[in-house]
């Protein structure tokens, strides 16, 4: 069990008489990319905001990094790192500026901060934009950035949510390279996506339907499985039985 | 005559250009994608065509009306999906539709036929307000009501943004027999793999279109040979080793498997290559180019 | 056209009524500002805790002593032989005003060297403490002349309070109160739900409609006009039977006023929505544009006659201020309405001039 990075029993959480997420377990290695998938309202973001701390299962267990959630919900946030489309970065901070406050936030000492700033902005080619507002970015450069930062205190776990909306084709497989170079690293990333071609490159997926995971494998195991060419077709026989919305 | 035409226009907010001399003609009764990322000038052209902006330079007609002069007798005939879910939240369903039937004076009476088919799936939930519908609910009550008063052209601008892959399905083949019904649609979108689902496609970046055929002769042009293979161990390590082969382009990741971009090399010269490089080519195969594929390689070409 | 006039017009209602948070605060804010500033921050004066100094008792001081205990305002609550403690007692709150008697006052007071009356009022509230010396003063000045031989005749002064015989300060807020809700309620609401929809992106499926603006415009006018015209009638039957606030003058003439009033907000919030780009500009500008001037300038906290000319100048062009006024008149004053044209033929200008800018200024396509 010491080498999962994630691993959750019957995990749950109720709002009231509705229940988001229904008795999930699942669990991933250290340095998997693993890809969680569903419909919007299968109850996702809900699973993902427990594994990050941010809200208190009703039952079941889960442990992220070594750490428990429910007991310990503070220093799960320690080991882990966030990224999503719609809040990455401060437009009004420069890059520099947003790097050393999200490591400072880790409470990365200011030397090492330094260095490794330099190193990351170099291998992103952003080293001569160090002192650019972030605003005024392109968005496939600010996506990078925010993942760059997300992993910058090297956290057991990354967590993306939606990482790549919108950017550019370029820009995306730039972004998944980034991904498989923290996976070598030993960062576990789970992610979620709406493109269904990303589902691919994941090295496992899970599928949510109804707050129940109803499929988990690899890409390949689960056409086979459902007789699929794509992942797109699979999620498509999975998801269409889906009875609630939101 | 096309039902839209855009000769050559340009749109700049202040001095960043939005578009520079964007072309398209749609012929009547078919579906006209448009693909490209954020930022590429998708919705500023959406604006254009919908008379919401004025274009800086450039001729746009809409169902052979001028977008600067006639601005009101094309408001009659077209509908209109904005990018963001654009509907009255705090109505419910029916309110919503009902208003919008209004507004082009007619009602959900006089033209329920029109939405029927959508609307009917939507008829269980008329009580319930707009913002409390799930992603896919809103999206097909935004076409209801950008139907509702029959238009010639639809105008949908990425109308499956951030919708689940089943609603997106399922918002395709309305579009499908929107189509049968004679409607011109013009329709945006991010997603590469929905291209396949329009009649023509344009590809869009930085304000300019830099491909517009058919679906299949996209692929088509692509003119460059693409292989699938197989990868034990590390992904990146493999990435590095097989762009640095003489005669391979560009490698991308996909999954435990990367693809192999070439020009020229045929399956058993780049097999020798790889295995001289230590590699396993027992899965190599010669895989089909996507969409997305020749997105970047048309636009890799364009900046040459 | 008709159809979508009315169409719009429901839909709007609908935004009100659904928002029952909102409309509650726009329908309870009258009545919350009424009762605060009726009950809660009176400016009147009333059972202000005295201490009196007498160092040699007497008639005449027992007398004044008695006099400003049986008043309203004062309420005695020690009487002292000498001044050395009334500072404790000022400290500790006991009292806030002191009169303290010079010694032998009776035997002096008719004598020419006189006596002398000492007030010690708590300056910390400059306001309060200047009211409380002059009623004070008259009481005195009241209870000594009584007993002044008649032979005398000294002056004395008669103070009559014209239109507001017991200084009530509700005469002087209510006007501003409606001046306030009113200009609150119709130009901001209208403005934030104006810049709602174009944050949201309706606006463009308006704009895209063959609706005409004016249609548009219009429709978003009503309900703030109703509301507003509901919280002017709550606003007025609460000063009349709450604070006893007469309405002196003819209804009709004064709700005339005020639908003018209403026109003129609405056209502001009108004009704040076409620069407004989000819902916190057009709050944020219609809470600064708006209610500063209106609070500070137009005669609601301080009177128009008494500011440095400039300010004088600018609150010529603060709607609220001609409003304020006019209410004053026909409301506190009973004036005939021919003797406010000057107020109605401002309001009207402005009304006019807003509208026709905002609508002018009202885009048919986006910038």
């Amino acid at each position: 069990m010491s080498e999962n990075a994630i691993y959750a029993e019957s995990l749950t959480k109720r709002f009231g008489s509705f229940t988001a997420v229904d008795h999930i377990s699942f669990s991933v290695a250290k340095g998997e990319i693993f890809g969680f998938l569903g419909a919007n309202g299968a109850g996702k973001t809900t699973a993902m905001r427990m594994l990050c701390g941010l809200s208190r299962p009703t039952s079941g267990r889960a442990v992220v990094a070594g750490v428990d959630i429910s007991r310990r919900p503070e220093d799960v946030k320690r080991h882990i790192g966030y990224m999503s489309q719609k809040f990455s970065l401060y437009d009004d901070l420069t890059v520099s500026e947003n790097i050393t406050l999200f490591a400072g936030i880790y409470g990365m000492k200011e030397k090492d901060i330094a260095r490794k700033s330099r190193d990351m902005l170099t291998r992103l080619g952003l080293y001569g934009e160090r002192d650019t507002l972030v605003a005024s970015l392109p968005l496939g450069w600010k996506q990078k950035l925010a993942f760059s930062s997300a992993v910058f205190h090297e956290p057991a776990v990354v967590f993306l949510d939606e990482p790549t909306g919108g950017v550019d084709p370029v820009t995306r497989r730039q972004f998944w390279r980034m991904i498989y170079e923290a996976a070598e690293r030993g960062i576990t990333v789970f992610v979620t996506t709406h493109y269904m071609d990303e589902a691919e490159y994941c090295h496992r997926v899970s599928i949510m339907v109804d707050g129940h995971i109803s499929a988990m494998g690899t890409p390949s195991g689960l056409k086979a499985e459902y007789g699929a060419g794509s992942m797109d077709e699979v999620f498509y026989i999975l998801a269409r039985g889906a009875r609630r919305s939101e | 005559m096309s039902e839209v035409s855009v000769r050559n226009v340009s749109m700049s907010y202040g001095r960043v250009p939005a578009l520079d001399g964007v072309s398209l003609e749609v012929e009547g009764g078919t579906v006209f994608g448009i693909i490209g990322p954020d930022g590429a000038g998708k919705t500023t052209l959406f604006r254009i065509m919908t008379t919401l902006l004025v274009p800086g330079s450039g001729e746009v007609r809409v169902c052979g009306c001028d977008v600067r002069k006639d601005f009101m007798e094309i408001r009659r005939m077209i509908g209109y999906m904005p990018g963001h879910f654009s509907l009255y939240q705090d109505l419910t369903v029916e309110e919503n539709l009902s208003l919008f039937a209004a507004v082009f004076n007619t009602s959900i009476q006089e033209n329920y036929h029109l939405v029927a088919e959508i609307y009917s799936q939507l008829e269980p939930f008329r009580k319930r307000r707009a913002g409390k519908l799930s992603g896919g609910m809103k999206q097909k009550l935004a076409l209801c009501c950008a139907m509702i008063h029959k238009p010639r052209v639809l105008f949908l601008d990425e109308p499956t943004t951030g919708v689940d892959p089943v609603s997106r399905k399922e918002f395709w083949q309305m579009l499908a027999r929107l189509k049968a019904q004679g409607i011109t649609i013009v329709v945006s979108t991010p997603y590469m793999d929905e291209a396949s689902k329009c009649d023509v496609i344009s590809l869009m970046k930085d304000g300019r279109f830099f491909r517009t055929d058919t679906p299949e002769a996209i692929v088509k042009g692509f003119g460059k040979r693409m292989y699938e293979l197989g990868v034990q161990g590390s992904i990146v390590r493999a990435l590095d080793d097989v762009a640095s082969v003489q005669g391979v382009e560009s490698c991308s990741p996909f999954g435990d498997r990367i693809h192999i971009v070439s020009p020229s090399l045929g399956r058993e010269e780049l097999s020798g290559r790889l295995s001289a490089i230590g590699y396993d080519t027992s899965s190599l195969r010669e895989a089909e180019p996507t969409v997305e594929d020749c997105f970047i390689e048309f636009d890799s070409r364009q900046n040459e | 056209m008709m159809r979508q006039f009315a169409a719009f017009i429901k839909k709007e209602f609908l935004h009100v009524l659904r928002d029952a948070r909102t409309m509650l605060i726009l329908l309870g804010m009258p009545v919350v500002q009424i009762i605060l500033f009726g009950f809660a921050i009176s400016t009147e004066i009333r059972n202000i805790d005295l201490a009196v100094v007498i160092p040699s008792a007497d008639g005449i001081t027992r007398k004044l002593t008695e006099k400003m205990d049986a008043s309203e305002y004062f309420t005695v609550r020690c009487v002292l032989q000498d001044s050395k403690d009334i500072e404790r007692y000022f400290r500790d709150g006991t009292v806030s005003m002191a009169i303290a008697f010079s010694p032998d006052f009776a035997d002096k007071v008719f004598s020419p060297e006189g006596s002398a009356i000492q007030l010690i009022t708590d300056g910390s509230n400059t306001n309060t403490a200047r009211t409380a010396a002059g009623y004070a003063s008259a009481i005195i000045l009241d209870g000594l002349t009584e007993d002044m031989p008649v032979s005398t005749g000294g002056i004395r002064p008669n103070i009559r309070m014209l239109f507001n015989p017991q200084m009530r300060s509700s005469y002087t807020f209510v006007p501003g109160v409606m001046g306030l809700i009113i200009i609150l309620i119709c130009a901001m609401m209208t403005s934030i739900s104006i810049v709602r929809e174009k944050e949201t992106g309706t606006m463009d499926l308006m704009l895209v409609s063959p609706m005409r603006p004016s249609v548009i415009i219009l429709s978003k006018m009503v309900p703030y006009m109703v509301l507003s015209t509901v919280n002017y009638l709550t606003i007025l039957l609460l000063s009349v039977t709450l604070l006893d606030v007469p309405l002196s003058g003819n209804f009709w003439s004064l709700s005339l006023l005020s639908l003018i009033y209403i026109i003129v907000s609405l056209a502001l919030g009108l004009l704040i929505s076409t620069k407004a780009r989000t819902q916190l500009a057009a709050m944020l500008g219609s809470g600064m544009l708006l209610m500063i001037p209106v609070v500070f300038l137009s005669g609601l906290m301080f009177p128009v006659e008494s500011m440095p000319g400039f300010f004088r100048a600018v609150s010529a062009i603060v709607p609220a201020r001609w409003y304020i006024e006019g209410v004053k008149k026909l409301m506190i004053e009973g004036l005939p309405i021919w003797l406010v044209t000057k107020e109605f033929i401002i309001l009207s200008a402005m009304a006019v001039l807003l509208l026709a800018v905002s609508i002018r200024n009202f885009k048919l396509r986006l910038k």
